[in-house]
């Protein structure tokens, strides 16, 4: 067991360093071509495009470029640790940056997560113990409704209709919880139900999916011709037959929630990871690029890892090698 | 006088589909009685297994129509409550099924699964369960029971999956225990070794004991009683001496010259030509005679009915019992012409 994480910890770091090396090299080879010229203003003379080059380190190759960034990664940069660099565009360092929007997106990702898996589960399970029934029709509908439904064009509208129309709900924008427990809450209900609103659909459809299945099994019937009652039958041998594969599934997609919900944040303009991923890129970033990459592809990683382990528990036939 | 266990009377489960109507189960009466094995046999789909099932009502009703009644120790399992049948169930009436594989639960431990069925009938602590299940699995021979009490099932082999299944329904000491092919998906010599220990079990416990199977060989081994079962109907009912020595339907015979035989080498096996019918649509007349070599004129009209036609047991088949006999023995004189 010992052994099997640190090996696969080793994993983890191999593959964040290949995408940074992917995201670094997509950045010099790939348009819009040389950020020197980008940052030297309208009209550079060849002294300050010379001084650009020097201060942003593009004078040197890119290996060794590259290899500073990894090594500040590891042992930190004059900001601190991990070193991220300092944005090429604000030249305020991305580390704070990065700190100060990882909280958003946490809670805007943990709420929303509370919010599907209870929702999603329980009409799943509804679903499944009336196959075909009124309920069921009515929610595989909405199911169908909320995995197709775009998030910008659901959140747009809640906004339209709670905000504008009702006045039920105050705009968007974020309100630390610390601030205002109740302008925290009034301001994340919608993004938390418009984020959890296609996860909760899918995860319904699955979790009818799975139950189904598993009613189906022969060791249903095992239980059933034990005398168990059904309350027992369903609750507790279907239930965890057909809910084990959903840990997975859900570490991976929370997982990638951590690095951004991009569309969420930026419709509901919340200062999160999301948010900056999109203008970092927009504004060719590279260090706020390289920074929002490190820390998504890490989250997923990790989060990979933990969940094969939660699920060595959970699953007695997997074997950890 | 052996007490009557089990009575079935002319059973019928209908099963609805979009295809039409599949009579999967047209009329199956029987008896089982105490310290009796009534070995049910036939080719996959003439209904041997839905009719243990509906007993138990483990076949999903709602696309089912059943009739008929199962009488357990006077009451009709058919009518009972959920929760009456829920009291029976492995409690005085358990079953065991065809796949060990697939009917113990892959994530609990084998032993947590036996202290369930300890627990659902009666109050037993926690402790209490697992004495009697520690008991149970030494009973029905699993080396190492405290070991094994912690094992999940894919850490055990098949016979010992049957067996851990077998222990699981006689933690109540039922009345009845219906067997639903135990020993088809198992090694040969691990099959042997399940049958005994149902032998066993039946001896020990003094229950009666219901084995479905295809292999007639099995009901030669283990039953007093056979029922032959073709197109989810009986279509010979006797002793297991009555229909060994003396069978008195073609479907019988063909079963019994398709078992292989280590004594008569060079013996070749007889086949019954053909498939088994659609449940959809059963012949006219008698459903097997498309693919029985004596059919005559009526066969293809009228339905045989099932009864003793002077034979010593009741068969349905509209040969008469001096053809039979005479047929049964010209078959017996070829088979052992074609090994010499």
């Amino acid at each position: 067991m010992g052994r099997y994480i640190v090996r696969r910890l080793l994993y983890v770091f191999l593959v964040v360093l290949v995408i940074t090396l992917a995201t670094f090299l997509i950045f010099f080879v790939m348009p819009p071509g040389d950020p020197v010229t980008a940052f030297s203003g309208r009209t550079p003379t060849p002294q300050i495009l010379h001084a650009v080059e020097k201060q942003f380190g593009f004078d040197k190759p890119l290996y060794v470029q590259y290899g500073k960034f990894v090594k500040n990664i590891f042992f930190g940069d004059e900001f601190g640790w991990p070193g991220f660099g300092y944005s090429y565009v604000t030249r305020s360092p991305v580390r704070e940056e990065i700190f100060g929007r990882i909280g958003v997106t946490l809670q805007l990702a943990v709420g929303a997560a509370i919010m599907w898996v209870i929702v999603g589960v329980s009409i799943g399970i509804v679903s499944a113990l009336n196959r075909r029934k009124l309920v069921d029709r009515a929610a595989m509908g909405f199911a169908l409704f909320g995995v197709s439904a775009p998030t910008f064009a659901v959140g747009l509208a809640a906004l339209y209709i709670f905000w504008q129309q009702f006045h039920l709900l105050p705009g968007t924008g974020y309100i630390p919880l610390s601030e205002n427990a109740g302008e925290f809450f009034s301001h994340m209900i919608l993004p938390w139900s418009v984020l959890a609103l296609s996860f909760a659909a899918f995860y319904a459809r699955m979790v009818r999916g799975n139950l189904l299945e598993a009613l189906g099994e022969d060791y249903i019937r095992t239980a059933r011709a034990k005398g168990l009652s059904e309350k027992k039958v369903i609750g507790k041998h279907g239930l965890r037959a057909s809910l084990t594969p959903i840990v997975t599934i859900f570490g991976l997609d929370f997982s990638l929630l951590l690095g951004g919900a991009v569309l969420t944040e930026r419709v509901f303009n919340l200062p999160g990871l999301g948010a900056l991923v999109v203008q970092s890129v927009a504004r060719s970033d590279l260090p706020v690029i390289l920074a929002t990459t490190v820390i998504a592809s890490l989250f997923v990683t990790v989060m990979t890892l933990v969940v094969d382990i939660i699920y060595g528990f959970l699953d007695p036939r997997v074997r950890y090698t | 006088m052996a007490e009557t266990l089990l009575e079935v009377k002319d059973l019928k489960v209908h099963f609805n589909t979009p295809d039409g109507v599949v009579k999967a189960v047209d009329g199956v009466s029987f008896t089982l009685e105490r310290g009796e094995t009534l070995g049910i046999v036939g080719e996959s789909g003439s209904g041997k297994s839905v009719t243990c099932l509906t007993a138990l009502r483990l076949i999903n009703l709602e696309t089912a129509e059943v009739s008929g009644q199962v009488l357990f120790k006077g009451r009709d399992l058919l009518k009972l409550s959920n929760e009456e049948l829920r009291k029976i169930r492995g409690k005085e009436l358990s079953m065991i099924f065809q796949d060990p594989f697939a009917c113990l639960h892959p994530l609990y431990r084998v032993g947590a699964q036996i202290d369930e069925a300890v627990r659902a009938h009666g109050d037993f602590s926690k402790a209490d369960a697992k004495k009697r299940t520690l008991e149970l699995l030494k009973a029905v021979g699993i080396p190492r029971p405290e070991e094994r009490y912690r094992d999940y099932p894919h850490q055990y082999s098949g016979g010992m999956r049957q067996r851990a299944m077998i222990a699981m329904a006689l933690v109540h000491n039922p009345d009845v225990l219906i067997a639903d092919e135990p020993t088809t998906a198992l090694d040969v010599t691990v099959q042997a070794q399940i049958l005994e220990l149902i032998e066993k079990v039946k001896e020990d416990f003094n229950i009666g004991v219901m084995l479905i199977t295809h292999d007639l060989g099995v009901v030669a081994d283990v039953s007093q009683k056979v029922m032959v079962m073709y197109a989810g109907r009986p279509v010979e009912i006797g002793t297991r001496d009555e229909v060994f020595a003396q069978p008195l339907h073609p479907y019988t015979w063909g079963l019994l010259d398709s078992i292989p035989a280590v004594d008569q080498k060079g013996k070749r096996l007889i086949p019954i030509t053909g498939s088994p019918p659609s449940m959809i649509r059963v012949p006219q007349g008698c459903a097997f005679h498309p693919r029985c070599p004596h059919r005559f004129e009526p066969c293809d009209k009228e339905r045989p009915d099932l009864m003793d036609r002077g034979g010593g047991h009741p068969e349905a088949c509209h040969l008469t019992v001096e053809e039979k006999k005479k047929l049964w023995a010209q078959r017996e004189a070829s088979r052992t012409r074609a090994a010499s």
